[in-house]
């Protein structure tokens, strides 16, 4: 069986599926370092420039989640979990789900030797 | 009774229960009548209420600015230094109450907002009154007859959206070289600080004219791109992570108009075998040096949160260094004897959890710490204890920023090894290097690709030193003189004096 890099969470599900009601199509891009970083960024399809060189993932609920070639380097061992937590506090991105008090986050695991040979792109 | 439980935690400031935006010199209610709390991070609770602002907000504070410009941009260079003085002496007043605000707001320890934070934001609104007093354009003789003159010209409204790891120091970085330069600004807070920067507008609102700073909170998705992509707005100030980052400068496309990134990094700190040659003050700096991975609880872009250490050392060295850990002390961040404070949110703590929980799994070795610390004195604050890994500089944590307090340590034998390690990652804003050896050390700095490398010290932010990132760690530099020149025009006066035709037409 082909090994997914990307699982998703029912409360991040919800929350996606509303922000598609309010926004239509989405994507992902995975940031990098500094305050809000290393968690996925959510745009309205189109918003966001996706840097040419980055690497699909896969697709978390139709919408395609990318992240930096560089950073690919260090994450394609990892298996990525979307979820979503609140998040009453605020950030400094511009990710949409900050406007409705939530923040999605990536839970990660290292894949099992099984899991890493089975990957479509390694 | 040890002398540490005689110290008490400091008076808490008294804070409004609901704060408005800063508009036009005057305090104004977010249109849609929407509020967030604001909770502090030391406890959980909620400190106060602040506006959960929309485009509409935007739009006023960025007329309020426009209209602010038309006279603050014939301010004098004397009106400008002597306003950005008086800014520094109102904060100076405030000291105490400004740094309980920023400890309840961000959750660092007391201590570092009273001897860094604070004090470098006086000094960062003085150094930029007193270089504006100093400095001049250029004219050139291009001939008997012709001059050229090299002008400066403020750029207009900018926009500035500040992280929540420095809330007040991060502002003031980029206030003080944008009002020295004779900008107004909208000034966006990050969403879980928004409360000292409102504090440090209530201890300077009389000393600036109406409409040059003007504050809106509310959430990056609402106010962020309409803000960064106002036509009125001239130039883009941004510290962040990178794909904001990368969303500012496709904004900025939008209207032409420079931006200004400061991003993340992943700081190698490289410890040549020399610093053990003595057991001196030196080597004690050096352990302190390594041990700066916890300053405002790892919460820094330029956290020295990779240290290289020469493997001859390796075994003495941190042994030294975990007893130094060891004595960092947990608990209050209003106490002024804590040393390490509160992670910013609830999220942020999960994300640092998440990473250990990584490092653990990738097989590298946990020498100290690794969990979340149960504060005793607020069991519902995010707290963490400062961990180290040992590992390598391919794992995840050696290659991510973290933010937290958790430092990744690697060894090597040659120094051709060191600056390999040292280069080998996405980003460039800070390094360190320690060594006895001068010769090494200038080998080092020169050969790391990052914006500061800090030779025989970390952590130090003089306002007269630039900042700012290579690689992935952004674009634009920050502090010293220089910054001037990314908040206006350059204007070139080309004059002749000959009176005759160039004989063309």
């Amino acid at each position: 069986m082909v090994t997914q890099r990307l699982a998703v969470t029912n409360a991040a599900v919800e929350i996606i599926t509303k922000l598609k009601e309010n926004n239509g199509d989405l994507i992902f891009n995975q940031s990098g370092g500094c305050c809000d970083g290393s968690a996925p960024m959510c745009y309205k399809k189109g918003d966001f420039y996706v840097p040419s060189r980055n690497i699909k993932l896969g697709e978390v609920c139709g919408c395609e989640f990318f992240i930096s070639a560089d950073q690919f380097e260090y994450f394609k061992h990892s298996h990525i979990t979307i979820d979503c937590k609140d998040n009453f506090s605020g950030s400094n991105s511009f990710s949409l789900e900050t406007a409705i008090d939530k923040q999605f986050v990536t839970v990660s695991r290292i894949f099992t030797d099984d899991e890493y040979n089975n990957l479509e792109v390694k | 009774m040890s002398t540490e439980e005689k110290v008490l935690p400091l008076d808490r400031p008294e804070l409004k229960e609901q704060y408005e935006n800063f508009i036009g010199g005057e305090w104004i209610a977010p249109t849609n009548g929407k509020y967030s709390n604001n909770i502090s991070p030391v406890d959980g609770e909620i400190l106060t209420r602040v506006p959960k602002s929309t485009a509409e907000d935007i739009e006023l504070a960025v007329s309020a600015a426009s209209k602010a410009f038309e006279s603050f941009k014939n301010t004098t260079v004397v009106e400008r230094s002597t306003m950005l003085n008086k800014v520094a002496d109102a904060i100076e007043a405030n000291l105490e109450r400004l740094a309980i605000a920023e400890t309840l707001d961000n959750g660092k320890a007391v201590r570092e907002t009273m001897a860094a934070d604070v004090p470098l934001v006086i000094d960062h609104f003085r150094y930029f009154a007193s270089v504006i007093r100093s400095e001049s354009g250029m004219v050139a003789d291009l001939d008997p007859d012709t001059i050229s003159q090299e002008v400066h010209e403020p750029l207009g409204v900018v926009a500035q959206i500040i992280p929540w790891n420095f809330p007040l120091l991060m502002a003031a970085w980029k206030l003080a070289p944008a009002l020295a330069a004779g900008n107004c600004v909208v000034l966006k807070p990050a969403g879980p600080t928004p409360m000292s920067i409102l504090l440090l507008m209530e201890v300077i609102s009389d000393v600036l004219p109406a409409g040059t700073v003007n504050i809106v909170n509310g959430p990056g998705a609402e106010i962020g791109k309409v803000l960064a992509t106002h036509p009125d707005v001239k130039k883009v100030g941004f510290t962040g992570e990178t794909t904001t980052g990368q969303l500012i400068m496709q904004y900025a496309t939008e209207n032409i108009i420079p931006s200004t990134l400061e991003l993340g990094g992943k700081s190698p700190n490289i410890f040549m075998e020399s610093i053990m040659d003595a057991d001196d003050a030196f080597f004690d700096k050096a352990i302190e040096g390594l041990v700066l991975f916890a300053f405002n609880s790892g919460e820094v872009c330029t956290c020295p949160s990779r240290a290289l250490i020469q493997e001859s050392i390796y075994e003495p060295f941190m042994k030294r260094v975990l007893e130094r850990v060891k004595a960092i002390k947990l608990g209050d961040p209003l106490n002024p004897t804590t040393m390490m404070g509160a992670q910013c949110s609830t999220n942020q703590k999960e994300k640092i959890l998440d990473y250990i929980r990584i490092g653990k799994e990738e097989g590298a070795e946990c020498l100290i710490g690794g969990e979340a610390y149960d504060n005793p004195a607020h069991p519902n604050g995010n707290y963490i204890k400062p961990t180290i890994f040992k590992g390598h500089n391919k794992m995840r944590i050696f290659q991510e920023e973290i933010f937290g307090p958790v430092l990744s340590v690697t060894t090597f034998n040659t120094e051709e090894e060191a600056l390999e390690i040292a280069n080998d990652t996405m980003y460039g804003l800070g390094a360190g290097v320690w060594s006895r050896d001068a010769h090494q050390l200038h080998k080092f700095s020169r050969a790391i690709e990052a914006g500061r490398v800090w030779v025989n010290c970390y952590h130090l932010y003089p306002s007269h030193a630039s900042f700012g990132g290579y690689k992935k760690s952004g674009i634009g530099r920050e502090t010293h003189m220089m910054m001037l020149n990314s908040y206006r025009h350059t204007k070139n006066i080309l004059t002749s004096y000959n009176k005759n035709a160039l004989g063309f037409f």
